[in-house]
């Protein structure tokens, strides 16, 4: 087992929801000028950036009026977050760089994002083929693996209702998410269809907002004012062949994968884990993630989560914040700002109590694996 | 040739030149399939080369038509606004006999769609520039 080599010393948020008067440059601003509060730096001591989804990189240090040494723009794909914070961690081990800002920015509920139609470009490319039939959109994707992971397995519409409703309970405790309201099984039911066997509240929330973390080698991170906390495995795997089509064993290849490596690096094993931050775009995701991590078997995760292992207070509470599907869809980003806040003690009546380690996992064509820690080692 | 595609046309496929010849099958009822004359497997969707070896030796061949539905779903939400009156559709992912995988959908079935289900291709012909590939129970 390696000692730590990074950690996080500062992370920022923005309100969620619908924030018309910001852009998608105001929200990654807001949200950094949080983040370096926090870390009690200042916007000169940033010596690395990476900027995710906000257009253009020259734009936003120029409104920073940083000058880093190295910089870097990645696209508004969800699996980005871990890509990022993967690259931060191997900036400052390495060397490289000192301080290692991320910043996010997201405006779409303001801008009219939207997933699906004509537009969509989500996948492979496949779309040529797709449209003609009807077929777009993320959310659809999921529902084919969702369906068939129901026919392979019996996993019911009551099972994932599961995901859903323990989330926004989470929800419920956390004052910055955007829906709040519990919901029960025949809410669940009964609200629309999008696209058989997905239900609306399968789906996360478009929001606008932003999100900041500030990462820096492990030995530096004792030197700011809030507790550090490490970085202590990070790993990604792709999954891009054959990718118009669901994969055949729901991403699990690729997760046991990064489980493997990052809780290898980590030395620690899926008892250890005090919380689980699981990348919800759709509910789907969440099951296929628990069963690719190890945390239930192969096509149990619907009656795994049915016994109710996700809820604060149980086994393994999961996307206490509420998630993307009831927090704000935040594309990863806000679950790791979650993983370090439990982490420090600082989520209020959501807080799980004796937080050591938290696993953030993401269940996509790039699937990753983070294990945060209060101990270096 | 018609370029007219403007909210009230369905979206028509975006025929790249290696999918050329399964679009032209179809136009004569035939589900065509490009092999790898290297290592005699075929792919879907239509590539410059073979997936699984990389040759670029491919020959298409006539597919049997028959296939198994992998997943399916039923498309609620107006995402085309040409889809408008078709909603809630279908869209069907079939396992074909010969191995790839195709998305489509299903029609003249008795209601009840499931996975595992075995179904045979059928050809729609659209207008008469385009054909397309459907499937009904087998
Ligand atoms: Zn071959």
């Amino acid at each position: 087992m390696a000692k730590a080599q990074a950690a996080v010393v500062g992370v920022g948020t923005t309100a969620y929801g619908r924030l018309p008067d910001y852009d998608a440059y105001d929200l990654g601003m807001w949200a950094l000028t949080e983040a370096l509060g926090d870390a009690g730096l200042k916007f000169e001591d940033i010596d690395g950036v990476i900027i995710n989804r906000i257009p253009d990189y020259q734009r936003f240090c120029e409104i920073a009026g940083i000058d880093p040494q190295y910089v870097t723009i990645t696209p508004g794909h969800g699996r980005f977050a871990a890509i990022c914070i993967d690259t931060a961690i191997s900036l400052v081990a390495s060397g490289r760089c000192k301080t290692v800002a991320l910043v996010y920015g997201n405006n779409g509920r303001s801008a009219g994002a939207s997933y699906g139609g004509p537009e969509d470009s989500y996948g492979s490319g496949a779309n040529g083929l797709w449209f003609p039939y009807g077929m777009t959109s993320p959310g659809a994707f999921h529902a084919l693996m969702m369906r068939r992971h129901m026919g392979l397995y019996g996993t019911t519409p009551e099972q994932i209702a599961q995901v859903s409703m323990t989330f926004r309970n989470h929800a419920a405790l956390n004052p910055q998410a955007v829906m709040r309201e519990p919901f029960n099984l025949d809410t669940y039911l009964d609200a629309r269809m999008i696209c058989d066997p997905l239900r609306l509240l399968d789906y996360c929330l478009i929001n606008d907002g932003g999100v900041a973390i500030i990462i820096t080698a492990a030995e530096r991170a004792r030197d700011f004012p809030k507790p550090p906390v490490y970085l202590r495995g990070a790993a990604l795997q792709t999954v891009f062949a054959d990718s118009m089509f669901p994969p055949e064993d729901f991403w699990r290849g690729a997760m046991k994968k990064v489980t493997d490596r990052s809780f290898g690096d980590a030395g620690l094993s899926h008892a250890d884990m005090s919380a689980l931050m699981i990348y919800d775009n759709f509910t789907p995701t969440v099951l296929f993630s628990l069963e690719g991590c190890g945390y239930c078997g192969e096509g149990e995760s619907g009656p795994f989560v049915a016994e109710g292992h996700l809820a604060l207070g149980a086994k393994f509470p999961t996307n206490t914040s509420g998630g993307h599907l009831s927090e704000s869809y935040m594309q990863g980003w806000a679950l790791n700002v979650e993983a370090v806040r439990q982490l420090r003690g600082e989520c209020g009546e959501r807080q799980v109590s004796e937080a050591a380690n938290v696993h953030y996992c993401a269940a996509a064509p790039v699937c990753s694996s983070i294990v945060y820690s209060r101990d270096a080692s | 040739m018609s370029f007219k595609q403007g909210i009230t046309a369905k979206p028509r496929p975006r025929i790249t030149p290696d999918h050329q010849p399964l679009w032209d099958g179809f136009k004569v009822h035939k589900l065509m399939l490009p092999y790898c004359e290297e290592c005699g497997k075929p792919h879907l969707p239509p590539g410059p080369v073979c997936p699984y070896c990389l040759s670029d030796r491919l020959d298409w061949r006539e597919a049997s038509g028959c296939g198994t539905i992998s997943t399916w779903v039923e498309v609620h939400k107006v995402w085309f606004p040409a889809f408008a009156d078709d909603v809630p559709y279908n869209v069907i992912q079939v396992e074909l006999a010969e191995g790839p995988r195709i998305t489509a959908n299903l029609i003249d079935f008795g209601g009840k769609i499931e996975v595992g289900q075995k179904v045979q291709a059928t050809f729609d012909d659209v207008d008469e520039d385009l054909t397309m590939l459907r499937f009904k129970p087998a």
